[in-house]
């Protein structure tokens, strides 16, 4: 993908963050504090279970579409990222390989139902964080964490973090634009070329910083980023809260796809 | 209760890689002017505009706001006088969102919630930028950036108003816009800029700054009318000047 691509697929991640549905209006604390559950919830599956994630996809299916989140969107970042899981479980099959199951004749070993487990695990995770930065504003999710104790130093890196990737990027496109416009074929698109267009944009990084720190004096900075409390808990955010963990630990506890398979087959009989 | 008079005494400054941007610069800025600067690219008017709120230290000579001679200790106490609205918008906005920029002077300047709210409603009611309160700054247009911007030193409620080339990113329509807010605009103002029209609407006085130094220092219609000397300083005379004298 091209750096300009690049640049509007992030934008659009926090365009989608402004949306105004149901998901985007809850509590930005509330939910960093239900993701993290759901995380640690998915994390916490010993590592041959397959059967008992799979109900844990009713989330991010759920936020998908309450958030009006286009699917092919988060689908395409998930498989952005992929890779890495990928190398994580890919030897196993040939490391573990106990047949553990038997299925129509065909022996199903241990590292391969791992492999399908880390699988499983990464698509939810993934998904569950990109749909919580897809439902929050970014400023929403950094006051959140700072309510929630999170240093605020650590916090005010982050806000930095987000309110200058865009000017950055964009002071990026322009310095390949530029460079693109004058160079023909292959000539000037090199390495050492490369090189010294990311010595500029650091340099040209630096003096912003400058500068940037320089506006921040000029209002009265003196070391602390402060922020006004605006948002409230209400009773919608704690219901929806409590309805999360209730579902968590159900999910994680009680075994619901062979509960749902015995009702199927009991129907059927 | 302190005049709003801003006072430079020979005031010298080097950077530390040698460059002598000031070389002597003197004038007296008094309670209520509005006051241009013009000068080349590179004559040190931007390097003039950080001494006002001591971002640069003289490296010779006195800088005076108020009843505060300029140093080290007091220009905390000088940046809640003096105001510097940047020349670019994106330096200026640092916060994630407009109303968190805005709030961001009032907060430091230890206000309680209630009067950070109303100082920020009030600053952002003046640009006309209400509306965008809750945007992030990425989403905004440059003219609306520099709305912003001019909200976000004007809610620190500032005696002395100083700016960095506030129109050069602004459409026509926004340049009017910031000119009739800075006329109305009643405490001490000082505007370095390349726009000399501006300059002519908005300030009484005009100071022309060349190689560090103050060329000349008067009524602006006056300053403004010397062809000579403006282009003897990299300038010429402003476009209504020029229609004026050819028609």
């Amino acid at each position: 993908m091209s750096f300009d691509a690049q640049y509007f697929d992030i934008g659009r991640l926090d365009r989608l963050s402004y949306r105004d549905t149901f998901v985007h209006q809850l509590d930005a604390r509330v939910k960093v504090i239900a993701t993290m559950l759901f995380l640690f919830t998915v994390i916490s599956f010993p590592k041959y279970e397959v059967v008992a994630l799979v109900p844990f996809f009713l989330f991010p299916v759920l936020l998908l579409t309450i958030g009006e989140i286009p699917v092919r969107f988060i689908l395409k970042k998930v498989l952005l990222v992929s890779p890495f899981a990928i190398l994580i479980g890919v030897f196993n099959p040939f490391l573990d390989t106990a047949t553990m199951a038997v299925i129509s004749g065909i022996p199903i070993s241990a590292g391969v139902i791992s492999f399908l487990s880390i699988l499983l695990k990464f698509a939810l995770t993934v998904s569950a964080a990109l749909l919580l930065i897809a439902t929050t504003s970014f400023p929403g999710v950094c006051h959140a964490l700072r309510r929630l104790g999170l240093p605020s130093l650590f916090v005010s890196q982050l806000l930095f973090l987000y309110r200058y990737i865009f000017v950055l990027m964009e002071e990026a496109m322009r310095i390949t634009r530029a460079r693109d416009m004058r160079s023909f074929g292959s000539r000037g698109a090199g390495i050492q070329v490369f090189v010294r267009l990311i010595g500029t944009l650091f340099v040209r990084t630096v003096d912003r910083a400058e500068r940037i720190y320089y506006a921040m004096l000029s209002r009265g900075f003196q070391g602390d980023i402060p922020s006004l409390r605006r948002a409230r808990i209400v009773v919608t955010d704690l219901a929806c809260l409590t309805a999360m963990v209730m579902f968590l630990a159900v999910f994680r506890f009680f075994r619901i796809t062979e509960g749902i398979g015995c009702l199927v087959q009991g129907l059927l009989r | 209760m302190s005049h709003h008079i801003i006072e430079f005494r020979d005031v010298f400054f080097r950077y530390p890689d040698g460059t002598e941007a000031l070389k002597g610069v003197h004038f007296r800025i008094t309670h209520g002017e509005s006051v241009g600067i013009v000068g080349a690219n590179g004559s040190g008017k931007s390097t003039l505009l950080q001494h006002m709120n001591g971002y640069l230290l003289p490296t010779s000579g006195t800088v005076t706001i108020g009843d505060l001679n300029l140093t080290r200790k007091t220009r905390q106490e000088i940046r809640k006088k003096v105001g510097i609205v940047f020349q670019n918008p994106d330096d200026q906005l640092f916060m994630p969102t407009v109303f968190d920029d805005v709030a961001f002077g009032p907060v430091n300047l230890g206000l309680d919630d209630a009067s950070v709210r109303e100082r920020v409603y009030r600053a952002l009611g003046m640009v006309n930028g209400l509306a965008l309160r809750d945007k992030p700054p990425h989403h905004l247009s440059a003219g609306q950036k520099s709305a912003v911007a001019i909200a976000s030193v004007m809610a620190m409620e500032p005696d002395i108003l100083a700016m960095d080339e506030p129109a050069a990113t602004l459409d026509p329509k926004s340049r009017r816009l910031l000119i009739t807010l800075l006329k109305g605009f009643t405490h001490s103002k000082i505007i370095a800029s390349h726009d000399l029209d501006l300059i002519l609407d908005v300030c009484e006085r005009c100071i022309v700054i060349g190689d560090g130094r103050v060329v000349a220092d008067g009524p602006a219609a006056e300053i403004l009318s010397n062809r000579t000397m403006l282009e003897d300083n990299s300038l010429e005379l402003p476009l209504s000047f020029q229609r004026r004298s050819s028609g």
